[in-house]
């Protein structure tokens, strides 16, 4: 049951994850873009949640700490370029 | 993974907050403007990730102390971000939707310069 | 588990085409910031894939090199060039 559970939270993601996409290619400004590659990262954290849970280690929780706090980043970086530049 | 109730309650949490992502995917790309595109897509997977967090907390207990830093730190870290990139956009005079009827950014600065 | 994570491998592998395709091809204002920035998206999917491939040092190290420090100096570097123009042109003017 709580496998079957899983699988539909991953089917769930991955259609989330399609649409950031659909968004990070179409997207006609700069802005848009920034905003689909945030939304893109945060699902990925969830991904990798997926990850740990399918392959039962905890060990790769890490990764997601270090993948949330560089997204961070890299949205500030961009949005401090996009206003005025850094 | 054991059928306990409490691995029952960890997946029905983490369907819960995939249903969420899914949602903040739907308005990235249903939504007319930038300004909603941010409100739809960060504050919903802010919930959604929380509730993924929590129910992956459910379903292995031994993992709750490294997810819960996680969840604190999205918790922190995302407002600021969509915060910021929604002041960058409006700075570079990005056109708004036809629908939106109140700016009070741009009425403050406005009245100011 | 073994079909999830063979879904999340394709969805990943279409991911970082898709933002590999826009890094090489964005065009209008602002299109080299967005290259710079979709270039960073593969480094963070690729750590995704290297996680898949149980590797977790290789991914973290990937995320924090390619995601992280490389977009960081590209945009350093574009702020410095930009800057550097604009004082050079007000130099030519006065």
């Amino acid at each position: 049951m709580a496998d079957l559970l899983v699988y539909v939270a991953a089917t769930l993601t991955s259609l989330a994850f399609l649409l950031a996409l659909y968004r990070f290619f179409k997207g006609p400004s700069a802005a848009d873009r920034v905003v689909a590659y945030d939304v893109l990262t945060i699902i990925a954290i969830t991904g990798i949640v997926l990850i740990a849970l399918a392959e039962g280690r905890g060990i790769y929780l890490d990764v997601a700490l270090v993948y949330a706090l560089l997204s961070f980043l890299g949205v500030i970086v961009v949005a401090r370029y996009l206003e005025r530049g850094l | 993974m054991t059928d306990t109730a409490l691995s029952i309650v960890g997946g029905l949490l983490f369907v819960a907050g995939a249903a969420f992502l899914l949602l903040g995917g739907l308005g990235l790309v249903r939504m007319p403007d930038l300004f909603n595109r941010i409100q739809a897509g960060t504050k919903t997977t802010t919930l959604g990730t929380l509730l993924t967090l929590a129910g992956a907390a459910c379903l292995q207990p031994d993992w709750s102390l490294k997810l819960l830093l996680i969840g604190l730190f999205v918790l922190l870290t995302n407002p600021i971000s969509s915060q910021v990139l929604a002041r960058a956009a409006h700075r570079m005079g990005l056109e708004k939707s036809q629908l939106t009827m109140v700016d009070h950014l741009a009425e403050d600065t406005g009245e100011r310069s | 588990m073994s079909t999830l994570l063979t879904a999340m491998t394709v969805v990943l592998c279409i991911a970082i085409l898709v933002a590999a395709i826009v890094s090489i091809q964005v065009k209008g204002d602002k299109s080299m910031s967005i290259a710079i920035l979709a270039a960073g998206l593969v480094s963070l999917l690729a750590s995704v894939l290297f996680l898949i491939l149980a590797a977790p040092d290789v991914a973290m190290t990937e995320a924090a090199i390619g995601g992280g420090l490389t977009t960081f100096l590209f945009f350093f570097v574009l702020a410095r060039m930009r800057n550097g123009e604009r004082e050079y042109e007000e130099a030519n003017h006065d």
